[in-house]
């Protein structure tokens, strides 16, 4: 976050904060030149990020300061350069393995490019240099055969060490199950006990009206989700990861691990996080239409708090059980089928019913929404074989089934009239085993 | 690049080509197969480039401004297709074609009815993979890697034009690296030993040995995925007992050799580029003969390293990073080799060299970005972010098609008997390698940053480094359209070329007239010192 104030006679103007981010800095910086060329009554110019400050004093070094600070400060924040360091000692000695290799190219590549254009410079015919004739070194041919060996061996040996312990899994102290979902991903808490294992969806939280462009855009854009994974700090975590369609793939930058989540594989990850907080990271393999739009968040709590979180989903848990036997009143499925279609259908039947013909059909008017309700349950519970609609009978229970039922039975312009209650979906489900 | 000698210029009592249509159609002379090749490549170059600025206009800013995530990922997966498929490698093949002949003093590729059939099969394969842009369902939408499961079962069902169409190109590839073996071991003038031939037919031997070994596996990929889709087989669904990861080991056995397949030919211009305005041999011919076919060698022992993230066992990922760290080796040789040619030469800078030596650079640079992806910790990383996507970029564009316009500027006038503008030529370059570095550089600091690839949307830390690279694209893009303003004005209208066209010009295509005789060698050449490996 840049601000930058402007001290006149008269007092101070504050040019606000700006996010690193396009056209407003852009904006930003003409708006700062324009006001420091124009008044000539401007005393100071101060550039502060955090703790860091400039004063400008030299009325012609004004503007030249004013944009060189807000383009190095705001053009080189290490959270657009560089890799993250992240907080796990995975995370680190990844970074550090990073950096040494960067280096070693780095340097390679000075003295490669550099004998090129010394050679480039001196010669050139232009500059009356006359060829020479050699064309064949054996020793040159072994000496740059033989160094980059060497060299390589140096990358290869820390490489190594950091993969050994990277693969080191075993001796966890609990276990999440990670499916990947198009375009959502499930965490699923397992235990050795049943009855204290629990599991939720987590989906993208950024509305459409901020994807669309017509409402500013929030801090974590694209980066945020309705319920984040909570894992306790200082513990060893094992993620189990697996997918239920396509490939996904599973990252957290922060914490120096990425898998593939690959359906009908299991693959293994781990980590031990130190520092509590927010962790953000993104879907990283090509998964279809939503692809950039399931973000993984990670919120990484102190013990006691996550022991205290844990007991109180498992409690929510009971009361969602419950709801499987209850009969609810029109309103109530109507409000829980919207908050369960928003969720789950909404991304390719879209919020208004009116689905991504013909790849993802309209159900607004459509012939099995307002039809018979036996196939309309079995087209959610058991999906659709050869599309992207998956069997929802695996993901939701038969209190989501009935309500988003009912919902999509009554929302816009449908209107059957009929209610569906838990345990209509229940009988349904039974009748076909 | 078409102008050939006209039958009242033909010195040789030779037919010439014929007239009108029918010239194109049914021609199995190697000029003009190569001039129908290249044209074609410039044609793809352009509606691929035309997809790749859909996709940056797209970036240029947060939030979804031009088109909705389905048909972004329907651009991303045409652009890489027509690019590998329809740009670059059949643009290298028109090389091989013009050039091969010439080089070895033939007077023409060994199979010129196959050499026709060839190049007639491809646009009837890309017209249908870009059709299905047009078709209800859409085009091809789950990237060039085309992953099972979501190609198969989750595919658009215009997959099944995109699986016939690979078929296609692949006939069409092994039938043209047939003919450019047939030729190179039976059609080489007495005398043209293997270790005397110039360094570009050395490097297209050894990819069309590559091209015959991996397009069959490539086929295989997609028959399976066509049983899966259409015959009920499993062989990439888990459900039925198949393995979802299979496909990716079999697609990255051919993809990583395919990799090569569009480099090594770029390797050969600019081995006979650099000596030419160095006025100096290539430095270590033999050597650069061996790190050929080391790196073709290791092409196949490497594919793994595209899938770190699969979840392979530890010796697996240890093996692939070794094998993988070693192509660093080959690579490194070729790289000093070609600046020990430059070292004490007496340099020009002509459009050809310009963009020879820039391709040296930012190849290097895209090696170097390849060597950090090896290392599999950090890949896990890099893995399917922005960074692997700068890095392929700088290996193909400023690597593959740099050296693929160097040598368009390089033997354009032997073709046409015509020279080209240089100062066009020189604004050109120097527009194509800014645009270049300006759109694939910053895409190294999204990616550490965090920015996945195939997104049509990203978070807002990435917004500054992609409207850079959305601007150096579209400087780039246009910029391509100089480059057939410069072919077109030599072809009509260029200073008569002499035969040898640059001072420092050797081998064999250079002691032909210009514009090079319809039928190259009607008699076997004398080969001399001076003339082997230019």
């Amino acid at each position: 976050m840049l601000e930058i104030r402007l001290e006149t006679r008269t007092g101070s103007i504050e040019c606000g904060g700006v996010r690193r981010f396009g056209f407003r800095r852009v904006a930003l910086l003409l708006h700062v030149v324009s006001a420091v060329d124009g008044a000539k009554g401007i005393n100071r110019i101060y550039l502060m990020q955090g703790a860091w400050k400039v004063k400008v004093k030299n009325n012609w070094l004004k503007p030249v300061a004013a944009m060189a600070a807000a383009l190095s400060v705001t053009g080189l924040g290490a959270d657009e350069l560089n890799m993250r360091q992240g907080v796990t000692d995975i995370s680190r000695s990844v970074y550090d393995l990073h950096m040494l290799i960067f280096w070693i190219c780095v340097v390679i590549g000075v003295v490669v490019f550099g004998l090129i254009f010394w050679s480039v410079i001196h010669h050139r015919k232009s500059a009356g240099a006359v060829p020479a004739q050699f064309h064949e070194s054996t020793k040159l041919e072994i000496a740059w055969t033989l160094v980059p060996t060497l060299i390589l061996i140096a990358m290869a040996w820390p490489a190594t060490k950091v993969l050994v312990s990277m693969y080191d899994t075993g001796g966890e102290d609990m276990t999440v199950e990670v499916r990947g979902y198009q375009w959502k991903w499930q965490y699923k808490y397992l235990d050795d006990d049943f009855n204290r294992t629990f599991g939720f969806f987590s989906t993208m939280a950024t509305p459409q009206n901020e994807i669309q462009n017509q409402a500013a855009k929030g801090e974590h854009y694209l980066l945020e989700v309705d319920k984040p994974l909570r894992i306790p700090t200082n513990r060893k975590v094992r993620f189990l990861i697996t997918s239920e369609d396509v490939i996904h793939a599973w990252w957290v930058p922060d914490f120096g691990i990425k898998r593939d989540a690959i359906p009908g594989m299991v693959n293994e990850l781990w980590t031990i996080v130190e520092e509590p907080g927010v962790y953000r990271g993104q879907c990283t393999e090509l998964c279809g239409k939503d692809h950039g739009f399931m973000p993984i968040v990670v919120e990484a709590m102190p013990e006691a708090e996550y022991d205290a979180w844990y007991v109180e989903q498992l409690e929510a848990e009971e009361i969602r059980k419950e709801a499987l036997s209850k009969v609810f009143t029109p309103e109530e499925l109507m409000a829980e089928g919207e908050a369960v279609y928003g969720t789950f259908c909404a991304s390719c039947h879209m919020p208004n019913g009116k689905g991504v013909p013909p790849v993802f059909p309209a159900l607004d008017g459509s012939a099995i929404a307002i039809g018979p309700l036996e196939d309309h349950l079995d087209i959610i519970v058991n999906g659709k074989q050869g599309t992207a609609m998956q069997a929802f009978g695996r993901q939701l229970d038969a209190a989501q089934i009935a309500a988003v039922t009912h919902y999509e039975r009554h929302a816009w312009s449908n209107n059957v009239g009929d209610e569906t209650q838990p345990r209509d979906v229940i009988e349904y489900m039974a009748g076909q085993e | 690049m078409s102008e050939v000698i006209d039958a009242s210029h033909d010195h040789h009592d030779h037919h010439g080509p014929a007239a009108g249509l029918a010239r194109w159609l049914f021609t199995t002379n190697h000029k003009d197969i190569g001039t129908l090749y290249l044209w074609f490549a410039f044609l793809m170059l352009l509606i691929g480039g035309t997809m790749a600025l859909i996709i940056r206009a797209e970036l240029f800013q947060p939030g979804l401004q031009f088109v909705a995530p389905e048909f972004f990922n329907q651009m991303t997966t045409n652009h890489g297709l027509i690019m590998v498929f329809g740009a670059i490698m059949p643009a290298f093949v028109g090389l091989a074609n013009w050039l091969v002949p010439m080089m070895v003093g033939a007077p023409d590729m060994a199979l010129p009815r196959m050499n026709n059939l060839s190049f007639w099969i491809l646009p009837f394969a890309f017209g249908m993979l870009i059709s299905t842009l047009f078709m209800e369902a859409g085009g091809p939408n789950f990237g060039w890697t085309f992953y099972a499961p979501l190609s198969t079962t989750y595919a658009p069902e215009t997959v099944t034009f995109f699986i016939f169409g690979v078929h296609m190109m692949g006939a069409s590839s092994i039938m043209g690296s047939i003919n450019i073996i047939a030729t190179i071991l039976n059609m080489r003038a007495p005398g043209m030993t293997l270790m005397k031939m110039p360094l570009f037919v050395w490097t297209w031997l050894i990819t069309a040995y590559l091209l015959l070994a991996v397009m069959p596996v490539l086929a295989g990929a997609v028959t399976m995925m066509l049983f899966d889709i259409h015959f009920g087989t499993s062989f990439f669904n888990a459900a039925g007992g198949g393995d979802p990861v299979m496909f990716q080991h079999i697609f990255w056995f051919f993809g990583h050799p395919e990799v090569y397949i569009m480099i090594l030919p770029a390797f050969g211009i600019v081995s006979a580029i650099i000596p030419t305005f160095a006025r100096k041999p290539l430095f270590g011919y033999d050597s650069m003969v061996y790190a050929t076919a080391s790196i073709a060698f290791l092409s196949f022992i490497v594919w793994a390293h595209h899938m770190f993230t699969v979840g392979m066992p530890l010796a697996g990922q240890l093996f692939f990073m070794y094998s993988t760290m070693l192509i660093a080796i080959p690579t490194g040789v070729k790289v000093f080799n070609w600046v020990a040619t430059m070292w004490q030469g007496s340099m020009t800078f002509e459009t050809p060299m310009l963009f020879a030596i820039a391709f040296v650079v930012l190849f290097t640079i895209g090696g170097f970005s390849g060597l950090m992806l090896a290392i599999t910790p950090v890949d896990y990383q890099y893995h399917d972010t922005y960074f692997v996507v700068a890095h392929f970029h700088y290996v193909l564009v400023p690597g593959a098609l740099f050296s693929i316009i160097a040598a368009v500027y390089y033997w354009l006038p032997k073709w046409c008997g015509r020279m080209y503008d240089e100062k066009l030529g020189k604004l050109h370059f120097w527009l194509s390698f800014i645009g270049v570095n300006v759109t694939f550089f910053p895409q190294h600091f999204s990616g550490l940053a965090g920015m996945p690839r195939r997104i049509p949307d990203y978070a807002l830390q990435f917004a500054d480094f992609n409207m850079i690279s959305s601007c150096g694209a579209f400087i780039f893009g246009f910029s391509q359209l100089l480059l057939m303003y410069i072919v077109i004005k030599a072809i009509r209208s260029g200073q008569p070329a002499t035969d040898r066209v640059w001072e420092g010009a050797h081998g064999l295509e250079w002691t032909l007239p210009s514009p090079a005789p319809y039928h190259s060698f009607t008699e076997p050449p004398k080969i001399t010192d001076a003339d082997a490996h230019s």
